[in-house]
Protein backbone atom coordinates (compact mmCIF):
# COMPACT_ATOMS: atom_id res chain seq x y z
CA UNK A 1 0.00 0.00 0.00
CA UNK A 2 2.82 2.40 0.82
CA UNK A 3 5.25 1.06 -1.73
CA UNK A 4 3.98 3.02 -4.73
CA UNK A 5 5.15 6.42 -3.56
CA UNK A 6 7.31 7.72 -6.41
CA UNK A 7 8.71 10.69 -4.57
CA UNK A 8 11.89 11.79 -6.27
CA UNK A 9 12.13 8.51 -8.12
CA UNK A 10 15.37 8.09 -9.99
CA UNK A 11 16.12 5.81 -12.95
CA UNK A 12 19.87 5.28 -13.28
CA UNK A 13 21.19 5.54 -16.82
CA UNK A 14 24.02 6.80 -18.99
CA UNK A 15 22.25 9.13 -21.41
CA UNK A 16 23.36 12.70 -22.08
CA UNK A 17 20.69 13.93 -19.67
CA UNK A 18 21.95 11.62 -16.94
CA UNK A 19 25.53 12.75 -17.40
CA UNK A 20 24.91 16.48 -17.34
CA UNK A 21 25.96 18.32 -14.20
CA UNK A 22 22.97 18.45 -11.82
CA UNK A 23 23.44 22.20 -11.41
CA UNK A 24 23.17 22.69 -15.18
CA UNK A 25 20.03 20.54 -15.21
CA UNK A 26 18.46 22.34 -12.29
CA UNK A 27 19.06 25.77 -13.80
CA UNK A 28 17.78 24.49 -17.17
CA UNK A 29 14.54 23.30 -15.63
CA UNK A 30 14.08 26.63 -13.87
CA UNK A 31 14.65 28.46 -17.20
CA UNK A 32 12.26 26.10 -18.98
CA UNK A 33 9.52 26.63 -16.39
CA UNK A 34 10.05 30.39 -16.42
CA UNK A 35 9.71 30.64 -20.18
CA UNK A 36 6.66 28.41 -19.98
CA UNK A 37 4.94 30.93 -17.78
CA UNK A 38 6.08 34.01 -19.68
CA UNK A 39 5.12 32.66 -23.09
CA UNK A 40 1.57 33.35 -24.26
CA UNK A 41 1.53 31.70 -27.67
CA UNK A 42 0.78 28.24 -28.94
CA UNK A 43 3.93 28.38 -31.08
CA UNK A 44 5.96 28.68 -27.86
CA UNK A 45 4.17 25.76 -26.27
CA UNK A 46 4.67 23.78 -29.47
CA UNK A 47 8.43 24.35 -29.16
CA UNK A 48 8.33 23.28 -25.49
CA UNK A 49 6.47 20.08 -26.33
CA UNK A 50 8.91 19.23 -29.13
CA UNK A 51 11.90 19.92 -26.90
CA UNK A 52 10.52 17.87 -24.02
CA UNK A 53 9.66 14.99 -26.36
CA UNK A 54 13.25 15.06 -27.63
CA UNK A 55 14.55 15.03 -24.02
CA UNK A 56 12.37 12.06 -23.12
CA UNK A 57 13.59 10.26 -26.24
CA UNK A 58 17.30 10.68 -25.58
CA UNK A 59 16.95 9.96 -21.85
CA UNK A 60 15.74 6.44 -22.58
CA UNK A 61 12.98 6.80 -19.98
CA UNK A 62 9.69 5.32 -21.08
CA UNK A 63 7.01 7.97 -21.82
CA UNK A 64 4.74 5.83 -19.66
CA UNK A 65 6.66 6.98 -16.59
CA UNK A 66 5.98 10.62 -17.50
CA UNK A 67 2.28 9.84 -17.88
CA UNK A 68 2.39 8.10 -14.53
CA UNK A 69 3.82 11.22 -12.91
CA UNK A 70 0.84 13.18 -14.29
CA UNK A 71 -1.76 10.76 -12.99
CA UNK A 72 -2.16 12.24 -9.50
CA UNK A 73 -2.79 15.61 -11.14
CA UNK A 74 -5.76 14.59 -13.27
CA UNK A 75 -8.25 16.02 -10.79
CA UNK A 76 -6.37 19.31 -10.45
CA UNK A 77 -6.09 19.55 -14.23
CA UNK A 78 -9.83 19.00 -14.73
CA UNK A 79 -10.62 21.49 -12.00
CA UNK A 80 -8.33 24.17 -13.46
CA UNK A 81 -9.67 23.54 -16.95
CA UNK A 82 -13.33 23.76 -15.97
CA UNK A 83 -12.90 26.82 -13.76
CA UNK A 84 -11.02 28.72 -16.45
CA UNK A 85 -13.47 27.70 -19.13
CA UNK A 86 -16.53 29.02 -17.28
CA UNK A 87 -15.18 31.99 -15.41
CA UNK A 88 -13.18 33.86 -18.01
CA UNK A 89 -15.16 36.80 -19.37
CA UNK A 90 -15.24 37.33 -23.13
CA UNK A 91 -17.07 36.37 -26.31
CA UNK A 92 -19.78 33.90 -25.35
CA UNK A 93 -19.87 30.70 -27.44
CA UNK A 94 -22.41 28.61 -25.58
CA UNK A 95 -24.75 29.23 -22.69
CA UNK A 96 -26.89 26.98 -20.49
CA UNK A 97 -28.58 27.80 -17.20
CA UNK A 98 -26.18 30.09 -15.30
CA UNK A 99 -23.07 28.81 -17.10
CA UNK A 100 -21.49 30.26 -20.17
CA UNK A 101 -18.45 29.17 -22.12
CA UNK A 102 -16.32 31.87 -23.70
CA UNK A 103 -13.73 31.68 -26.47
CA UNK A 104 -11.15 33.26 -24.13
CA UNK A 105 -12.15 30.74 -21.48
CA UNK A 106 -11.32 27.82 -23.75
CA UNK A 107 -7.96 29.33 -24.65
CA UNK A 108 -7.04 30.05 -21.01
CA UNK A 109 -8.08 26.57 -19.98
CA UNK A 110 -5.92 25.03 -22.69
CA UNK A 111 -2.97 27.26 -21.73
CA UNK A 112 -3.26 26.40 -18.07
CA UNK A 113 -3.54 22.66 -18.65
CA UNK A 114 -0.62 22.68 -21.08
CA UNK A 115 1.47 24.71 -18.65
CA UNK A 116 0.84 22.39 -15.72
CA UNK A 117 1.43 19.26 -17.80
CA UNK A 118 4.68 20.62 -19.22
CA UNK A 119 5.78 21.85 -15.79
CA UNK A 120 5.26 18.46 -14.16
CA UNK A 121 6.77 16.58 -17.09
CA UNK A 122 9.89 18.77 -17.07
CA UNK A 123 10.44 18.51 -13.32
CA UNK A 124 9.85 14.75 -13.40
CA UNK A 125 12.48 14.50 -16.13
CA UNK A 126 14.85 16.23 -13.71
CA UNK A 127 14.18 13.83 -10.83
CA UNK A 128 14.07 10.79 -13.13
CA UNK A 129 17.54 11.48 -14.50
CA UNK A 130 19.23 12.92 -11.38
CA UNK A 131 19.88 11.00 -8.18
CA UNK A 132 18.46 12.69 -5.06
CA UNK A 133 21.98 13.02 -3.69
CA UNK A 134 23.23 14.80 -6.81
CA UNK A 135 20.19 17.05 -6.68
CA UNK A 136 20.79 17.94 -3.03
CA UNK A 137 24.43 18.61 -3.85
CA UNK A 138 23.41 20.86 -6.71
CA UNK A 139 21.02 22.83 -4.52
CA UNK A 140 23.68 23.20 -1.84
CA UNK A 141 26.24 24.43 -4.34
CA UNK A 142 23.84 26.78 -6.11
CA UNK A 143 22.70 28.32 -2.83
CA UNK A 144 26.26 28.56 -1.50
CA UNK A 145 26.44 32.37 -1.91
CA UNK A 146 23.58 32.63 0.60
CA UNK A 147 25.96 31.39 3.32
CA UNK A 148 27.43 34.88 3.34
CA UNK A 149 24.15 36.20 4.73
CA UNK A 150 24.06 33.35 7.29
CA UNK A 151 21.51 31.13 5.60
CA UNK A 152 22.27 27.60 6.90
CA UNK A 153 22.57 26.11 3.40
CA UNK A 154 24.70 23.14 4.43
CA UNK A 155 22.34 22.24 7.25
CA UNK A 156 19.33 22.30 4.91
CA UNK A 157 21.12 20.09 2.41
CA UNK A 158 22.11 17.68 5.19
CA UNK A 159 18.53 17.55 6.46
CA UNK A 160 17.31 16.78 2.97
CA UNK A 161 19.84 13.98 2.52
CA UNK A 162 18.85 12.43 5.84
CA UNK A 163 15.15 12.79 5.07
CA UNK A 164 15.67 11.01 1.74
CA UNK A 165 17.71 8.33 3.44
CA UNK A 166 15.02 7.65 6.05
CA UNK A 167 11.93 7.65 3.82
CA UNK A 168 12.25 3.94 2.94
CA UNK A 169 13.19 3.07 6.54
CA UNK A 170 10.15 4.84 7.96
CA UNK A 171 7.82 3.40 5.30
CA UNK A 172 9.05 -0.07 6.21
CA UNK A 173 8.47 0.73 9.85
CA UNK A 174 4.94 2.00 9.16
CA UNK A 175 4.16 -1.25 7.35
CA UNK A 176 5.44 -3.20 10.35
CA UNK A 177 3.41 -1.18 12.84
CA UNK A 178 0.28 -1.53 10.69
CA UNK A 179 0.73 -5.29 10.49
CA UNK A 180 1.23 -5.43 14.24
CA UNK A 181 -1.95 -3.41 14.86
CA UNK A 182 -3.90 -5.44 12.33
CA UNK A 183 -2.77 -8.62 14.04
CA UNK A 184 -4.34 -7.26 17.20
CA UNK A 185 -7.61 -6.50 15.48
CA UNK A 186 -7.18 -2.91 14.31
CA UNK A 187 -9.41 -2.00 11.36
CA UNK A 188 -8.00 0.40 8.77
CA UNK A 189 -10.31 -0.44 5.88
CA UNK A 190 -13.91 0.20 6.92
CA UNK A 191 -15.72 3.22 8.32
CA UNK A 192 -15.95 6.85 7.28
CA UNK A 193 -13.16 9.36 6.94
CA UNK A 194 -13.24 10.18 10.65
CA UNK A 195 -13.03 6.52 11.63
CA UNK A 196 -10.13 6.02 9.26
CA UNK A 197 -8.31 9.07 10.61
CA UNK A 198 -8.85 7.83 14.15
CA UNK A 199 -7.45 4.44 13.17
CA UNK A 200 -4.21 6.18 12.14
CA UNK A 201 -3.47 7.44 15.65
CA UNK A 202 -2.16 4.08 16.94
CA UNK A 203 0.16 4.00 13.90
CA UNK A 204 1.43 7.56 14.13
CA UNK A 205 2.22 7.52 17.84
CA UNK A 206 4.67 4.59 17.76
CA UNK A 207 6.05 5.85 14.44
CA UNK A 208 6.89 9.22 15.93
CA UNK A 209 8.39 7.71 19.05
CA UNK A 210 10.60 5.48 16.96
CA UNK A 211 11.53 8.33 14.61
CA UNK A 212 12.72 10.40 17.55
CA UNK A 213 14.73 7.48 18.92
CA UNK A 214 16.29 6.95 15.51
CA UNK A 215 17.13 10.64 15.23
CA UNK A 216 18.85 10.52 18.60
CA UNK A 217 20.92 7.47 17.69
CA UNK A 218 21.78 8.84 14.27
CA UNK A 219 22.97 12.11 15.82
CA UNK A 220 25.28 10.20 18.16
CA UNK A 221 26.55 8.04 15.30
CA UNK A 222 27.20 11.13 13.18
CA UNK A 223 29.11 12.78 15.99
CA UNK A 224 31.16 9.62 16.42
CA UNK A 225 32.03 9.94 12.76
CA UNK A 226 33.39 13.41 13.39
CA UNK A 227 30.48 15.42 12.00
CA UNK A 228 30.81 19.01 13.15
CA UNK A 229 28.82 21.01 10.63
CA UNK A 230 29.72 22.08 7.13
CA UNK A 231 32.93 23.85 8.02
CA UNK A 232 36.05 22.31 6.53
CA UNK A 233 34.04 19.48 5.01
CA UNK A 234 35.19 18.01 1.70
CA UNK A 235 33.18 15.82 -0.66
CA UNK A 236 33.84 12.43 -2.21
CA UNK A 237 32.27 13.42 -5.51
CA UNK A 238 32.84 17.05 -6.34
CA UNK A 239 30.70 18.58 -9.05
CA UNK A 240 32.64 19.82 -12.06
CA UNK A 241 31.01 21.84 -14.81
CA UNK A 242 32.40 20.75 -18.20
CA UNK A 243 32.12 22.38 -21.61
CA UNK A 244 29.12 20.17 -22.28
CA UNK A 245 27.28 21.60 -19.28
CA UNK A 246 27.98 25.18 -20.32
CA UNK A 247 26.84 24.33 -23.85
CA UNK A 248 23.59 22.90 -22.45
CA UNK A 249 23.01 26.06 -20.41
CA UNK A 250 23.70 28.25 -23.43
CA UNK A 251 21.31 26.18 -25.51
CA UNK A 252 18.62 26.53 -22.84
CA UNK A 253 19.09 30.29 -22.78
CA UNK A 254 18.56 30.54 -26.54
CA UNK A 255 15.64 28.12 -26.32
CA UNK A 256 13.95 30.26 -23.66
CA UNK A 257 14.21 33.38 -25.80
CA UNK A 258 12.78 31.42 -28.75
CA UNK A 259 9.81 30.26 -26.67
CA UNK A 260 9.11 33.71 -25.22
CA UNK A 261 9.32 35.52 -28.58
CA UNK A 262 7.87 32.67 -30.63
CA UNK A 263 4.78 34.61 -31.70
CA UNK A 264 6.75 37.63 -32.87
CA UNK A 265 9.25 35.45 -34.74
CA UNK A 266 6.48 33.56 -36.50
CA UNK A 267 4.74 36.76 -37.55
CA UNK A 268 8.03 38.12 -38.95
CA UNK A 269 8.76 34.91 -40.84
CA UNK A 270 5.29 34.57 -42.33
CA UNK B 1 55.61 7.36 34.74
CA UNK B 2 54.71 3.96 33.42
CA UNK B 3 53.42 3.99 29.84
CA UNK B 4 49.64 3.77 29.59
CA UNK B 5 47.85 1.15 27.51
CA UNK B 6 46.21 2.45 24.31
CA UNK B 7 42.87 2.33 26.07
CA UNK B 8 42.76 2.77 29.78
CA UNK B 9 39.99 3.44 32.27
CA UNK B 10 41.26 4.46 35.69
CA UNK B 11 38.85 4.40 38.58
CA UNK B 12 36.08 5.19 36.09
CA UNK B 13 32.84 6.07 37.86
CA UNK B 14 29.66 7.26 36.22
CA UNK B 15 26.29 8.17 37.69
CA UNK B 16 23.38 8.94 35.43
CA UNK B 17 21.74 12.18 36.44
CA UNK B 18 18.55 11.23 38.29
CA UNK B 19 15.46 13.03 39.40
CA UNK B 20 15.61 14.65 42.78
CA UNK B 21 14.87 12.47 45.75
CA UNK B 22 16.18 9.34 44.12
CA UNK B 23 19.32 7.63 45.27
CA UNK B 24 21.99 8.10 42.65
CA UNK B 25 22.97 4.72 41.35
CA UNK B 26 26.46 4.29 39.95
CA UNK B 27 26.23 2.79 36.46
CA UNK B 28 29.98 2.39 36.60
CA UNK B 29 31.74 2.04 39.92
CA UNK B 30 35.50 2.58 40.02
CA UNK B 31 36.22 0.48 36.95
CA UNK B 32 39.83 -0.20 36.02
CA UNK B 33 40.31 -1.62 32.56
CA UNK B 34 43.37 -1.46 30.33
CA UNK B 35 43.47 -2.70 26.77
CA UNK B 36 46.80 -3.07 24.97
CA UNK B 37 47.38 -2.27 21.32
CA UNK B 38 46.23 -5.09 19.01
CA UNK B 39 44.16 -6.87 21.63
CA UNK B 40 40.68 -8.29 21.02
CA UNK B 41 38.70 -7.83 24.22
CA UNK B 42 35.09 -8.85 24.74
CA UNK B 43 33.06 -7.13 27.44
CA UNK B 44 30.23 -9.33 28.67
CA UNK B 45 27.38 -8.63 30.97
CA UNK B 46 23.62 -8.88 31.28
CA UNK B 47 21.34 -5.88 30.73
CA UNK B 48 22.13 -3.02 33.07
CA UNK B 49 25.57 -4.32 33.95
CA UNK B 50 27.15 -1.09 32.73
CA UNK B 51 28.81 -2.51 29.64
CA UNK B 52 27.16 -0.09 27.20
CA UNK B 53 27.79 2.83 29.54
CA UNK B 54 31.43 1.79 29.58
CA UNK B 55 31.52 1.72 25.76
CA UNK B 56 30.05 5.22 25.57
CA UNK B 57 32.93 6.52 27.69
CA UNK B 58 35.52 5.30 25.22
CA UNK B 59 34.92 8.09 22.74
CA UNK B 60 33.54 10.74 25.02
CA UNK B 61 29.82 10.33 24.29
CA UNK B 62 29.60 10.22 28.07
CA UNK B 63 32.15 11.83 30.36
CA UNK B 64 33.20 10.21 33.65
CA UNK B 65 31.78 11.66 36.85
CA UNK B 66 34.79 10.19 38.65
CA UNK B 67 38.12 8.79 37.54
CA UNK B 68 39.31 9.13 33.95
CA UNK B 69 39.51 7.44 30.56
CA UNK B 70 42.59 7.74 28.39
CA UNK B 71 42.54 6.89 24.70
CA UNK B 72 46.07 6.75 23.35
CA UNK B 73 47.10 8.98 26.28
CA UNK B 74 44.36 11.54 25.53
CA UNK B 75 42.04 12.40 28.40
CA UNK B 76 38.42 12.16 27.20
CA UNK B 77 37.48 15.08 29.45
CA UNK B 78 39.62 17.44 27.37
CA UNK B 79 37.19 19.03 24.91
CA UNK B 80 39.96 20.16 22.57
CA UNK B 81 40.88 16.53 21.97
CA UNK B 82 37.33 15.40 21.19
CA UNK B 83 37.75 15.00 17.42
CA UNK B 84 41.17 13.39 17.81
CA UNK B 85 39.77 10.90 20.33
CA UNK B 86 36.84 9.99 18.10
CA UNK B 87 39.19 9.58 15.17
CA UNK B 88 41.39 7.21 17.17
CA UNK B 89 38.54 5.26 18.68
CA UNK B 90 35.82 4.39 16.16
CA UNK B 91 32.44 3.26 17.41
CA UNK B 92 29.90 0.91 15.83
CA UNK B 93 26.41 0.74 17.28
CA UNK B 94 23.70 -1.85 17.56
CA UNK B 95 21.25 -0.76 14.89
CA UNK B 96 22.84 -0.41 11.44
CA UNK B 97 19.79 1.50 10.15
CA UNK B 98 20.41 4.34 12.56
CA UNK B 99 24.08 4.76 11.69
CA UNK B 100 23.89 5.07 7.94
CA UNK B 101 23.66 8.68 6.82
CA UNK B 102 23.67 8.63 3.03
CA UNK B 103 21.46 7.08 0.35
CA UNK B 104 24.35 5.43 -1.50
CA UNK B 105 26.77 2.97 0.12
CA UNK B 106 29.99 4.68 -0.98
CA UNK B 107 28.69 8.11 0.00
CA UNK B 108 28.02 6.77 3.47
CA UNK B 109 31.49 5.29 3.86
CA UNK B 110 32.86 8.66 2.70
CA UNK B 111 30.96 10.52 5.42
CA UNK B 112 33.67 10.45 8.11
CA UNK B 113 36.61 11.31 5.81
CA UNK B 114 34.50 14.13 4.35
CA UNK B 115 34.07 15.49 7.85
CA UNK B 116 37.82 15.25 8.37
CA UNK B 117 38.34 17.49 5.35
CA UNK B 118 40.41 14.99 3.39
CA UNK B 119 41.06 15.60 -0.33
CA UNK B 120 38.54 13.91 -2.67
CA UNK B 121 41.14 11.64 -4.30
CA UNK B 122 42.19 10.24 -0.93
CA UNK B 123 38.58 9.84 0.20
CA UNK B 124 37.96 7.75 -2.92
CA UNK B 125 40.99 5.61 -2.07
CA UNK B 126 39.87 5.11 1.54
CA UNK B 127 36.29 4.28 0.53
CA UNK B 128 37.42 1.66 -1.96
CA UNK B 129 39.89 0.17 0.51
CA UNK B 130 37.41 0.01 3.42
CA UNK B 131 34.67 -1.53 1.29
CA UNK B 132 37.19 -4.09 0.10
CA UNK B 133 38.15 -4.94 3.71
CA UNK B 134 34.53 -5.63 4.73
CA UNK B 135 33.89 -7.44 1.45
CA UNK B 136 31.22 -5.05 0.18
CA UNK B 137 32.97 -3.63 -2.90
CA UNK B 138 30.30 -5.02 -5.21
CA UNK B 139 27.63 -2.95 -3.48
CA UNK B 140 29.34 0.43 -3.82
CA UNK B 141 26.53 2.08 -5.76
CA UNK B 142 23.66 0.36 -3.94
CA UNK B 143 21.04 1.95 -1.74
CA UNK B 144 21.66 0.85 1.89
CA UNK B 145 18.00 0.11 2.63
CA UNK B 146 18.00 -2.70 0.06
CA UNK B 147 20.82 -4.60 1.82
CA UNK B 148 20.52 -7.28 4.50
CA UNK B 149 21.17 -6.50 8.16
CA UNK B 150 24.61 -8.10 8.13
CA UNK B 151 25.56 -6.21 4.99
CA UNK B 152 24.32 -2.93 6.45
CA UNK B 153 26.35 -3.50 9.61
CA UNK B 154 29.45 -4.21 7.50
CA UNK B 155 28.83 -0.90 5.70
CA UNK B 156 28.60 0.79 9.10
CA UNK B 157 31.93 -0.82 10.07
CA UNK B 158 33.48 0.35 6.78
CA UNK B 159 32.17 3.85 7.51
CA UNK B 160 34.03 3.85 10.83
CA UNK B 161 37.17 2.22 9.36
CA UNK B 162 37.39 5.07 6.85
CA UNK B 163 38.60 7.27 9.73
CA UNK B 164 41.50 4.80 10.05
CA UNK B 165 41.00 4.37 13.81
CA UNK B 166 43.45 2.30 15.82
CA UNK B 167 40.68 1.15 18.19
CA UNK B 168 37.27 -0.17 17.18
CA UNK B 169 34.58 -0.25 19.86
CA UNK B 170 31.45 -2.21 19.00
CA UNK B 171 28.37 -1.92 21.12
CA UNK B 172 26.44 -5.16 20.52
CA UNK B 173 26.91 -4.95 16.76
CA UNK B 174 25.14 -8.25 16.14
CA UNK B 175 22.15 -7.84 18.45
CA UNK B 176 19.76 -6.94 15.62
CA UNK B 177 21.07 -9.45 13.09
CA UNK B 178 20.02 -12.94 12.04
CA UNK B 179 22.50 -15.81 12.55
CA UNK B 180 24.08 -15.51 9.09
CA UNK B 181 24.43 -11.72 9.53
CA UNK B 182 26.07 -12.33 12.90
CA UNK B 183 28.54 -14.74 11.35
CA UNK B 184 29.42 -12.21 8.60
CA UNK B 185 30.01 -9.43 11.10
CA UNK B 186 32.00 -11.59 13.56
CA UNK B 187 34.14 -12.82 10.69
CA UNK B 188 34.86 -9.23 9.63
CA UNK B 189 35.70 -8.20 13.20
CA UNK B 190 38.12 -11.12 13.66
CA UNK B 191 39.78 -10.34 10.36
CA UNK B 192 40.25 -6.66 11.23
CA UNK B 193 41.91 -7.62 14.50
CA UNK B 194 44.20 -10.31 13.07
CA UNK B 195 45.12 -8.82 9.70
CA UNK B 196 44.98 -5.07 10.26
CA UNK B 197 46.13 -5.13 13.90
CA UNK B 198 43.17 -3.01 14.99
CA UNK B 199 42.44 -3.09 18.70
CA UNK B 200 38.88 -4.36 19.16
CA UNK B 201 36.59 -3.90 22.14
CA UNK B 202 33.43 -5.92 21.58
CA UNK B 203 30.48 -5.33 23.88
CA UNK B 204 28.18 -8.34 23.70
CA UNK B 205 25.94 -10.68 25.59
CA UNK B 206 26.56 -13.64 23.28
CA UNK B 207 28.95 -16.11 24.88
CA UNK B 208 30.00 -17.65 21.57
CA UNK B 209 31.04 -14.20 20.29
CA UNK B 210 33.00 -13.47 23.44
CA UNK B 211 34.68 -16.84 23.04
CA UNK B 212 36.38 -15.57 19.86
CA UNK B 213 38.13 -12.78 21.76
CA UNK B 214 41.61 -12.94 23.24
CA UNK B 215 40.42 -11.71 26.61
CA UNK B 216 37.03 -11.54 28.28
CA UNK B 217 35.89 -9.00 30.85
CA UNK B 218 32.62 -9.78 32.61
CA UNK B 219 30.83 -6.80 34.08
CA UNK B 220 28.12 -6.82 36.67
CA UNK B 221 26.46 -3.98 38.52
CA UNK B 222 28.94 -1.43 37.21
CA UNK B 223 32.00 -3.37 38.30
CA UNK B 224 34.42 -5.78 36.67
CA UNK B 225 33.31 -9.18 37.97
CA UNK B 226 35.67 -11.50 36.10
CA UNK B 227 38.55 -11.11 33.73
CA UNK B 228 40.79 -13.52 31.81
CA UNK B 229 41.07 -15.67 28.72
CA UNK B 230 37.73 -16.99 27.44
CA UNK B 231 38.70 -20.51 28.51
CA UNK B 232 39.54 -19.45 32.04
CA UNK B 233 36.44 -17.27 32.47
CA UNK B 234 33.93 -19.72 31.03
CA UNK B 235 35.29 -22.58 33.11
CA UNK B 236 33.90 -20.78 36.17
CA UNK B 237 30.39 -21.96 35.24
CA UNK B 238 28.69 -21.37 38.59
CA UNK B 239 29.95 -17.80 38.91
CA UNK B 240 28.78 -17.02 35.35
CA UNK B 241 25.32 -18.33 36.19
CA UNK B 242 25.25 -16.16 39.30
CA UNK B 243 25.77 -13.14 37.05
CA UNK B 244 22.63 -14.08 35.08
CA UNK B 245 24.66 -15.14 32.03
CA UNK B 246 24.56 -18.44 30.19
CA UNK B 247 27.85 -20.26 29.72
CA UNK B 248 28.59 -21.58 26.17
CA UNK B 249 26.71 -24.79 25.44
CA UNK B 250 29.89 -26.86 25.14
CA UNK B 251 31.11 -25.78 28.56
CA UNK B 252 27.62 -26.23 29.96
CA UNK B 253 27.45 -29.83 28.73
CA UNK B 254 30.82 -30.78 30.24
CA UNK B 255 29.97 -28.98 33.45
CA UNK B 256 26.77 -30.99 33.82
CA UNK B 257 28.68 -34.22 33.21
CA UNK B 258 31.17 -33.17 35.88
CA UNK B 259 28.36 -32.56 38.29
CA UNK B 260 27.15 -36.08 37.61
CA UNK B 261 30.48 -37.33 38.88
CA UNK B 262 32.84 -37.21 35.90
CA UNK B 263 36.05 -35.28 35.70
CA UNK B 264 36.31 -33.45 32.39
CA UNK B 265 38.27 -30.32 31.47
CA UNK B 266 36.04 -27.27 30.97
CA UNK B 267 38.28 -25.16 28.69
CA UNK B 268 36.59 -26.27 25.48
CA UNK B 269 34.96 -23.44 23.60
CA UNK B 270 34.50 -24.90 20.12
CA UNK B 271 32.16 -27.76 19.34
CA UNK B 272 35.12 -29.68 17.85
CA UNK B 273 37.22 -29.35 21.00
CA UNK B 274 34.26 -30.47 23.08
CA UNK B 275 33.71 -33.48 20.83
CA UNK B 276 37.40 -34.39 21.14
CA UNK B 277 37.22 -34.29 24.92
CA UNK B 278 34.17 -36.51 24.94
CA UNK B 279 35.74 -38.92 22.45
CA UNK B 280 38.95 -39.35 24.47
CA UNK B 281 36.87 -39.78 27.58
CA UNK B 282 34.60 -42.40 26.04
CA UNK B 283 37.56 -44.37 24.69
CA UNK B 284 39.14 -44.64 28.13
Amino acid sequence: MLRDITLGQFFPGTSLLHRLDPRAKLVSVVLFVASLFISKSFWGYGLCILFLAWCIRISGISPKMILKSLKPLVIILCFTGILNMFYTPGEVLARFWIFKITREGIYTAAYMILRIVLLIAATSMLTYTTSPIALTDAIERLLNPLKKIHVPVHEFAMMMTIALRFIPTLIEETDKIMSAQKARGADFETGGIIDKAKALVPILVPLFVSAFRRADELATAMECRLYHGGEGRTRLNTLVMTGRDYAALGFMGVFCLLVIYAERLVSILL
Amino acid sequence: MEARAILSAEGLTFRYPTEEGHEEHAALDAVNIAVEKGEFVAVLGHNGSGKSTFAKHLNAILLPTGGAVYIDNMDTRDENLLLAIRETCGMVFQNPDNQIVATVVEEDVAFAPENMGIAPAEIRERVDRCLEIVGMSDFKRHAPHLLSGGQKQRIAIAGVLAMEPSILVMDEPTAMLDPSGRREVMHTIGQLNREKGITVVLITHHMDEAAQAGRVIVMSDGKVAMEGTPEAVFARVDEIRDLALLPPQTVDLLHRLNKAGYDLPLDTLSVEACADVLETFLRQ
